[in-house]
């Protein structure tokens, strides 16, 4: 090509970044829209004033540093969530277990926290992160394993492996490995040490950063790796996949097991940066935000961290708005199935008008039962 | 390739055998411990029918919509809002019979949710079903008030002389009506699919769509229609939770009943009578939990008892789902060309 | 003589989907009692036409008339199969519409059903059923399970339920694709009898003599049009080709004699068991040499698609041994094939072959993306990957306009173009081809055709797994037939005999041998 032919495709380049990155965003903006509006009406019909709701909701998310910081601090595990669930979706896998391998992954880091003395921060923090993750990990090939061999499938299994896990700590943190100091009678583990607390840099938590890390790291694997290839591949053909001489059943299970590693950090994250310890309850709903918050960022890893800002700003806000409007915190658990719904549906209409075009399809979920 | 259909067509007695064997043993059992405790016994078997029924009615509206080819997942959201429903409905017009009917009425209407956007729109089915639970949970979560009371539950009815019967009595014949109303449902499915036209288009549908659209058969209709009977069955099952059980709501009450009633259909083969054995099985090992807790006896820590019902299913379904045959086009949306 | 009374006539139907006309002003008229016969190839409107005709489609223009039993003809509506079927029209599609769980009789009356109260009533569906089966000459059991009937039953299966809703005409599309040669006369008697009671029949196919063996009258469609209407007197194979195509057609392939090396596959007694325990593939061993094409001639069903799956190490095998290039070959390891100088056409292109929302670059590497040039570690190299696609596209005439294009926009004879790229571009040795050409057009066939027997001048082993005995006989130097998972049959292709090979393929003419002996090649 020549000079000028070069810069003349890279200037149009440019304005067809603007162009996708529109297609790709107007679809979710319109669907959060559209939630809030008919979240608006439920509001309404319930007596609580709208306007005044959503201006506490927005105060309480982005009305100060402080609360910009709790925003960011509620958005992280979610980051990491949406990461899992959007990752295991590019393999034709729903994993709704993040929540139960965000919880292992919580109470691992917890314990490698406290338990683990003498060590300098710059290994504890790692090792204690990593620890979690690798736990998620683990118990989150369970499942994947399952599906690859038996083709049990994996929606019913992490969900039955979520109340697995929300027993297993809920024991540990009452028996075990429960905090005895002083007249502690809850449920709960000791106290990290200092050296295993990941620290907030002015207002922004450090654990923030690691997950937008992560977010890129993601985003290269999936992309850029024959590791990526392979998990796509399965995800929109598994048939093909055999046939290439891909190994199905092994990247189902690495890929699930990738998938808990990061639902785990997001655990490890929350115990490392904020709570400082494990105490069961500090993290309720069982495993859907990661879902809405996969689907709102249209499963890529840069979608997924607008969403979890989103998402996180409703949780930060919420309360907020409980306090001042007088509003039950649970209208955002309404307003995110919405989105979900609006999400849903409008791809599922646009993938009507432009049936013809060049747009891809994404990986069949629905499978039905006993698919290997 | 003809020596195997032989084998397949021979007596009752020979293609039931598994049936013949496992009922047997389980009779022995039953019998031998009734001999050695008859109080804990009969309570145990009788708390495992009525637990089963939430299961029971869920399994059969999964069994319903997937019939049809329908997947839902999100039984457990229909059961939650109709119990939460159901019980508003009885604290504020204070008639049990009117409160059961919102409860089916919301099943309903959340099927006819689900059912728009599998068959109109086409939204993957998983999705969907996702939609519901959220939003169920949502809702209950959001209008929930505490301390609300009603004036009572469905009590149960004795059926006459067949009441005094020892053991199989109390399991079988003193229960609420909703109870019995599973128990019915069973047979009438059953009837329904394999017995009239409606059950045998609908099983078309769920298997061959293509195929029943060319002989003239509207295969939106059908499923839609299943759908929403599914749902009015499985709003059943949240009247009994609230209504029948417990007697009043409490957040997330359903604690994934609805997704052991996928496993509990699974294990049934998508078969009436099935998914009333495998419920029953599954209401037993509840059963037993609550009874373990409750004796305090073994010494397990409560949570590890918690935990049976969920590692039964991931047992069952991981033994059973790989030898199993679903409705061939269930979870693929139909497109007429 | 005069001509039997019209029974239906359709004029000037043009249908248009998006981006193409797929019938335009199409003129056709069927005499009462007539075999009509619609040819064209993949694409040309005739599946279009009749489902227009069966009420699944309506038209953008034109109209359809029935003729009455007065002779009379009216115009009619049909807007869906119901009105189709209340004006006597039934279709045999050429994938069946049955489903597979229930039983004959359930297939049948399912939409039509006798009910007694809110039951089924299923004695009187049975009588019904047998007593048409009589009528007709049509043999079946109204309670086997569909699913465990052979192909040819389930056809009859389909035209008893069109007679069961009073049909008087009947269409059957692309009947023969999956009969053998003897089930294709038992269905041509079959036809017979039907004309001589006045039913009327409209046959679909591509297959040129089985429409001078049998139509009374033939239609040739091409791109949406008519392009003539003749009978078998007045025309001839070589004619209804170029009619079909619109220019001349090489029936044959050119192909010299086969200059057979060194054994490449050696496959010794092999056993592959196929869905639900029952075994497909019983006790096969055969050898092919480089520079040489083994045909496997059968109709499908008979274990060649459980053969093929275990030579690409698709379906693990349970006994026997395989070796490849004299290496022993472990089951069950695609990718140790294909290291080994495998290539592997598959039979569906769009469930195997290809991943369709991935673009052409990426579907040529599905088998090498881990190797280099393809790949450093982990790190594709992306340009590596676009070079290595824009070569192969031009290389292999794959109509598109860049190596981005996801497969999914091309046509299914580009696909098949770009699966044969990614799969001769590699280092081969032996090519097992299956079902190659299914579906194509002409001129993808030719090109396929073409590509293959360069292959194998340039010493590359390959076996053709072929339903079309005609392409078997064209290309093949040698031939195996399989019949119920055995190989009952090897020949050398100068000395095969269409109607043996047909007698084979069904099975008779031969004694089952023990399955213990291997049979030497």
């Amino acid at each position: 090509m020549t000079d000028q032919q070069q810069r003349v495709s890279a200037g149009r380049s440019g304005l067809s970044l603007v162009v996708a990155v529109w297609r790709a965003i107007s679809v979710p903006v319109a669907a959060v829209l559209l939630a809030m509006l008919i979240g608006a009406v439920i509001l309404a019909i319930s007596g609580a004033p709208p306007l005044q709701a959503y201006g506490a909701l927005f105060r309480g998310a982005f009305g100060s540093t402080n609360a910009i910081a709790r925003t960011l601090e509620k958005a992280t595990p979610l980051i990491f969530s949406g990461l899992a669930v959007a990752f295991a979706f590019k393999a034709g896998l729903f994993n709704i277990g993040a929540q139960g391998q965000l919880l292992m992954g919580a109470l691992t880091a917890a314990v490698i926290g406290f338990a683990v003395t003498g060590l300098p921060a710059v290994i504890h923090i790692p090792l204690a992160l990593l620890g979690g993750a690798v736990a998620a990990a683990l118990f989150a090939m369970i499942p994947g394993a399952l599906r690859a061999f038996t083709g049990a499938h994996e929606v019913i299994v992490t969900i039955m492996m979520n109340y697995v896990a929300i027993n297993i700590t809920d024991w540990l943190a009452d028996g075990p490995l429960k905090d005895t100091s002083g007249s502690n009678i809850v449920a709960r583990t000791p106290q990290i040490l200092d050296t295993a607390r990941i620290p907030t840099i002015g207002s922004v938590p450090l654990g923030f950063v690691i997950a937008l890390i992560t977010a890129v790291v993601i985003w290269w694997l999936l992309n850029y790796t024959t590791i990526g290839f392979e998990i796509r591949t399965v995800g929109l053909n598994p048939y093909a996949a055999r046939y290439a001489g891909m190994r199905v059943a092994f990247t189902i299970v690495m890929t699930m097991a990738i998938s808990g590693f990061l639902a785990g950090m997001g655990g490890a994250v929350e115990t490392q940066g904020v709570v400082g310890r494990y105490q069961p309850g500090f993290n309720t709903g069982i495993g859907f935000d990661g879902i809405t918050i996969a689907l709102l960022g249209r499963t890529h890893p840069f979608g997924v961290i607008p969403a979890s800002i989103l998402v996180g700003a409703m949780d930060a806000g919420s309360n907020q708005m409980q306090f001042s409007a007088g509003v039950a915190k649970e209208i955002t658990d309404v307003i995110q199935a919405l989105i979900l719904f609006f999400v849903a549906a409008d791809m599922i209409v646009r993938w009507i008008i432009r049936a013809r075009t060049t747009e891809a399809a994404g990986p069949a979920l629905t499978t039905g039962w006993g698919q290997k | 390739m003809q020596g195997i259909l032989q084998l397949e067509k021979t007596s009752v007695l020979y293609r039931y055998r598994n049936l013949f064997i496992y009922g047997t043993l389980l009779i022995v059992a039953v019998l031998a411990s009734y001999i050695s405790n008859p109080v804990i016994t009969t309570a145990v078997l009788a708390s495992a029918v009525r637990q089963a029924t939430p299961i029971v009615l869920g399994a059969l509206c999964g069994m319903i919509c997937e019939r049809s080819g329908v997947i839902n997942i999100g039984i457990e959201g229909q059961m939650l809002l109709s119990a939460f429903t159901g019980f508003l409905a009885n604290v504020y017009l204070d008639n049990l019979f009117l409160a059961v009917l919102v409860a089916v009425l919301t099943g309903a209407l959340l099927g006819l949710l689900l059912a728009f956007m599998s068959v109109t729109l086409k939204i993957d089915q998983i999705i969907g079903g996702t939609v519901i639970n959220i939003l169920a949970l949502g809702l209950t979560g959001y209008f929930y008030i505490s301390g609300l009371t009603t004036s009572g539950k469905l009590q149960p009815i004795r059926l006459g002389p067949l009441a005094d019967i020892p053991l199989i009595g109390p399991i079988f014949f003193s229960n609420p009506p909703i109870t019995y109303a599973a128990i019915i449902l069973v047979f009438l499915s059953h009837y329904v699919l394999f017995h009239t036209r409606w059950g045998l288009r609908t099983r078309a549908v769920g298997e061959h769509p293509r195929a029943a659209d060319t002989v003239g058969i509207d295969v939106y209709k059908i499923r839609y229609a299943n759908v929403i009977i599914a749902g009015a069955v499985v709003g059943l099952a949240g009247a009994f939770l609230t209504l029948e059980s417990v007697g009043s709501f409490e957040r997330a009450m359903t604690n994934g009943r609805g997704f052991v009633a996928l496993a509990v259909m699974i294990f049934g083969q998508w078969t009436p009578f099935g998914a009333w054995g495998a419920a029953l099985l599954f209401g037993f090992a509840m059963a037993l939990q609550t009874q373990l807790q409750f004796t305090g006896q073994f010494n397990i820590p409560h949570q590890f008892i918690g935990m049976l019902p969920y590692v039964l299913t991931i047992i069952v379904l991981a033994g059973f789902v790989g030898r199993s045959r679903p409705p061939a086009a269930e979870g693929v949306p139909y497109e007429k060309e | 003589m005069s001509m039997p009374p019209v029974a239906l006539e359709v004029r000037n139907i043009t249908k248009r989907f998006p981006g193409v006309i797929a019938n335009d002003g199409i003129n056709f008229t069927l005499r009462r009692g007539e075999i009509h016969a619609l040819l064209g190839e993949n694409g040309a409107g005739k599946s279009t036409l009749m489902n227009i005709i069966y009420g699944l489609y309506s038209p953008d223009e034109g109209e359809i008339l029935i003729g009455g039993p007065d002779g009379e003809l009216k115009p009619v509506e049909i807007r869906d199969p119901h009105d189709a079927i209340r004006l006597g029209i039934g279709m045999v599609h050429q994938h069946f519409m049955l489903v597979p769980v229930f039983t004959v009789a359930e297939n049948i009356i399912l939409g039509d059903e006798v009910t007694r109260g809110p039951s089924l009533d299923m004695a009187t569906a049975r009588k019904k059923i047998k007593q048409l089966a009589y009528e007709y000459g049509l043999d079946v059991d109204p309670d086997a399970l569909v699913e465990e009937l052979p192909v040819g039953v389930q056809q009859r299966v389909e035209i008893i339920k069109a007679l069961y809703r009073n049909a008087r005409i009947l269409v059957l599309d692309e009947p023969t694709a999956v009969l053998t040669p003897q089930e294709v006369e038992d269905l041509f008697k079959v036809i017979e009898n039907l004309t001589e009671r006045g039913v009327s029949i409209i046959f679909i196919t591509h297959k040129l003599k089985e429409v001078l063996a049998i139509a009374d009258q033939i239609t040739v469609m091409r791109r949406g049009r008519v392009v003539g209407t003749t009978t078998p007197a007045e025309t001839s194979e070589q004619e209804l080709a170029s009619m079909m195509v619109g220019r001349e057609v090489i029936l044959q392939v050119e192909k010299g004699p086969a200059k057979p090396g060194e054994v490449v596959l050696d496959v010794k007694d092999l056993y592959v068991a196929g869905e639900r325990g029952i075994e497909a593939v019983r006790g096969v061993s055969f050898q092919i040499r480089a520079g040489e094409i083994l045909g496997i001639a059968g109709v499908q069903g008979n274990g060649q698609t459980e053969l093929v799956e275990a030579l690409t190490g698709l379906r693990p095998f349970v006994k026997g041994e395989v070796r490849l290039n004299n290496q022993l070959v472990p089951p069950d390891d695609p990718r140790a094939l294909f290291e080994l100088g495998l290539s592997h056409i598959p039979e569906d292109r769009h469930k195997y072959g290809l991943v369709l929302p991935f673009p052409i670059a990426d579907n040529e590497v599905l088998n090498t993306y881990y190797k280099p040039p393809f790949s450093q570690g982990i790190q594709r190299q992306g340009n590596a990957i676009l070079e290595h696609a824009r070569r192969l596209i031009k290389l292999f005439d794959v109509r598109a306009p860049s190596p981005l294009v996801p497969a999914a926009n091309l046509s299914g004879g580009n696909q098949q173009k770009v699966i044969v790229a990614r799969e001769l571009s590699r280092d081969v040795r032996l090519l097992i081809a299956n079902q190659p050409t299914r579906g194509l057009d002409v001129g993808s066939i030719e090109y396929i055709h073409r590509k293959m027997v360069e292959m194998r001048d340039q010493g590359i082993a390959v076996l053709l797994v072929s339903a079309e005995l005609d392409e078997i006989l064209a290309l093949a130097d040698r031939i195996a037939v399989m019949y119920h998972g055995q190989i009952v049959a090897v020949m050398d292709a100068r000395d095969a005999d269409r109607e043996e090979l047909g007698l084979l393929m069904a099975g008779s003419g031969t004694v089952e041998v023990p399955v213990s002996t291997p049979q030497a090649v």
